[in-house]
């Protein structure tokens, strides 16, 4: 599977990270070189076979639908590059 | 005081234990001997961000608990704490200009769990950006040193925990932390010729510890022996209700396993282990480990792990997509950095912006080949089949298992450490390429040791590598601790630094 240039395009786009027009061939090119890597993958006989979902075999914990912690907000905020009266803070997202 | 050694650093785990219990040392001596190593290492970059006031505290508030008697076995235990654990009020940025700035709210169980032992953080190490590598130099701090040298050269610790392997193979702690995706413990381990295990997944909390990939990521000890690996593991392991995944059964005495007797164990060699090219050093000393647990009473026998092959590409599959979706949350909005914004910027310029600008290159790339494989039309083609795959690699080792093999031998990388730069003009999978024993243990979920066994001809460490079954750490300890006795490894790098 190769990876052209506008494939690398929507990948980048769809990943939310910027490259520039002009890096775009090279990354291109290195994707193909994994995913050819990948190929391999079709050797193998995978008829019957379930995909792993978990490595050990165990039934997740439950517990009661309760709340268990909270009233952090000055603790949930403290990292935020923008912070405005108790919410964190992004450009306009709505026009 | 008329016992205390000259330089307390260099002491293991269990020797400072036994000293400080003795009262031949304090661990204040003890942390002031290894942060002057660390200030006069730092030519290494292995500590990346160094914390001798929280050292000094913990480390007068253990020489009171020692003070008044049955402190923990790790009670004054100086250590180094991969920068991938979250550690409340201290950087942790997983070596990422992405989580530049971010001090943690929160303290990760593992490192809790240690500090709750007596242990003292001499600061944090040095890694690849999010544990991608193999050789320490996606690092947004720099590379990572290798105290082994044999020429001019700089030589790479490994990866992506390289910061610990040179950490503790230079005497700047007496143990870390390290985290292993798809061998990075084991690698950098080999490379620094020192100890390290990669427990079974479920066996060590994940919970604060920066997440790449949640199916093959496990925290575990990074030392100076099989014992202290022993003594680290006890309290870094255990049920924790924050991580769904950790396995909630009893945790064992794992020094008391290491007795030494491996008598009648089955030690499986796998066939597709010997790859082609591989050097002739590495097959020699994988033949000599083998000797050692037969000559210890083990049992050989020769065993096939066919599917071993496919274990990177699917890894390769496996972990990318991962990552995208873990990684989707540094988006600039609730922590770490935020690119600067032109003007009529939307928060999609925000998100793609940041991401590029703190995101370094093999992290995009991972990012993107995970986003890929997940995306519609290849999700079946790429990601399912990889899932298959991996259950056909588990099958492997199940089977034999199954058949009575305690153990498998094999080495633990296809090289001794190479130089920084070396592969700088690499494809991207000639590097994928070191993880190419270790990467099957992950995708199994299993535990495994690299223990260092030898010196190639120019003088580098090499290491063995002992898989076990599932939850057999205590085993699996003692099988390294046979090996580790039987090779006689005491090398150490001479200082140069």
């Amino acid at each position: 599977m190769s990876i052209d240039i506008d494939t690398a395009r929507r990948v980048a786009k769809l990943a939310r990270i910027r490259v520039d027009e002009a890096d775009l061939p090279r990354l291109a090119g290195q994707l193909s070189g994994i995913l050819t890597f990948m190929e391999q993958l079709n050797e193998v006989d995978v008829t019957g076979v379930e995909p792993m979902t978990s490595v050990t075999p165990m039934r997740l914990k439950r517990r009661a639908d309760v709340v268990t912690d909270g009233n952090i907000q000055a603790q949930v905020l403290a990292n935020a590059p923008d912070a405005r009266e108790g919410f964190f803070a992004v450009p306009k997202v709505v026009e | 005081m008329t016992n205390v050694p000259a330089n307390a650093n260099e002491l293991t785990i269990a020797q400072a234990r036994d000293a400080l219990r003795a009262g031949d040392l304090t661990a204040v001596d003890l942390t002031m001997a290894c942060l002057t190593a660390i200030d006069a290492g730092d030519t290494l970059n292995a500590f990346v961000h160094k914390t001798p006031e929280i050292a000094l505290d913990q480390a007068r508030a253990a020489d009171a608990r020692l003070a008044a008697g049955g402190a923990p076995d790790l009670c004054g235990i100086p250590l180094g704490i991969k920068d991938l654990f979250c550690t409340r009020g201290v950087p942790s940025q997983a070596a990422s200009n992405i989580l530049r700035g971010f001090r943690p709210e929160y303290e990760s169980t593992v490192t809790r769990r240690l500090f709750e032992a007596g242990a003292v953080m001499l600061g944090k190490l040095n890694m690849d950006e999010f544990a991608m590598g193999s050789s320490n130099e996606t690092s947004c701090y720099g590379n990572a040193v290798n105290p082994w040298r044999i020429d001019d050269r700089l030589l790479t610790p490994g990866g992506s925990s390289g910061g610990s392997a040179a950490a503790v193979a230079a005497d700047l702690c007496l143990g870390a932390t390290g985290t292993d995706t798809g061998g990075s413990i084991r690698q950098p381990a080999a490379f620094a010729g020192i100890t390290g295990i990669k427990p079974t997944y479920g066996r060590v909390s994940r919970w604060g510890i920066v997440a790449f990939a949640s199916s093959l990521d496990q925290a575990g000890p990074m030392a100076k022996s099989v014992r202290d690996c022993a003594i680290l593991l006890q309290a870094m392991a255990g049920h924790d209700p924050m991580d769904s995944t950790s396995a909630d059964i009893p945790v064992p005495d794992f020094e008391a396993a290491l007795t030494g007797d491996i008598r009648g164990k089955v030690i499986g060699i796998p066939r597709e282990y010997r790859m082609d090219g591989m050097p002739a050093e590495i097959e020699a000393l994988w033949h000599r480990g083998a000797e050692m647990l037969r000559d210890a009473g083990a049992i050989l026998r020769d065993i096939s792990l066919p599917h071993t092959k496919y274990a990177l590409p699917a890894y390769y599959v496996i972990a990318p997509a991962e990552a995208s979706s873990n990684l989707a949350r540094y988006d600039g909005v609730r922590y770490g950095h935020r690119a600067k914004l032109a003007q009529g910027d939307g928060i999609i310029e925000m998100y793609e912006k940041t991401r590029a600008e703190g995101f370094g290159p093999e992290v995009q790339r991972r990012v993107m080949v995970g986003t890929y494989v997940l995306s519609a039309g290849f999700y079946d083609a790429y990601y399912n089949r990889a899932r298959k795959v991996r259950a056909l690699i588990k099958r492997d080792f199940e089977t034999v298992f199954a058949e009575g093999v305690d153990a498998i031998l094999t080495p633990a990388t296809p090289s001794a450490a190479f130089g920084l730069g070396e592969m700088a003009n690499a494809d991207p999978v000639q590097m994928y390429l070191n993880d190419v024993f270790t990467v099957t243990v992950n995708l199994a979920g299993l535990p495994a040791i690299a223990v260092p066994a030898g010196l190639d001809g120019q003088g580098l460490p090499l290491g063995l590598q002992l898989i076990g079954r599932p939850w057999a750490e205590a085993d699996l300890l003692n099988h390294a601790h046979v090996l580790e006795r039987a090779s006689g490894f005491v090398a150490r790098p001479a200082k140069w630094w």
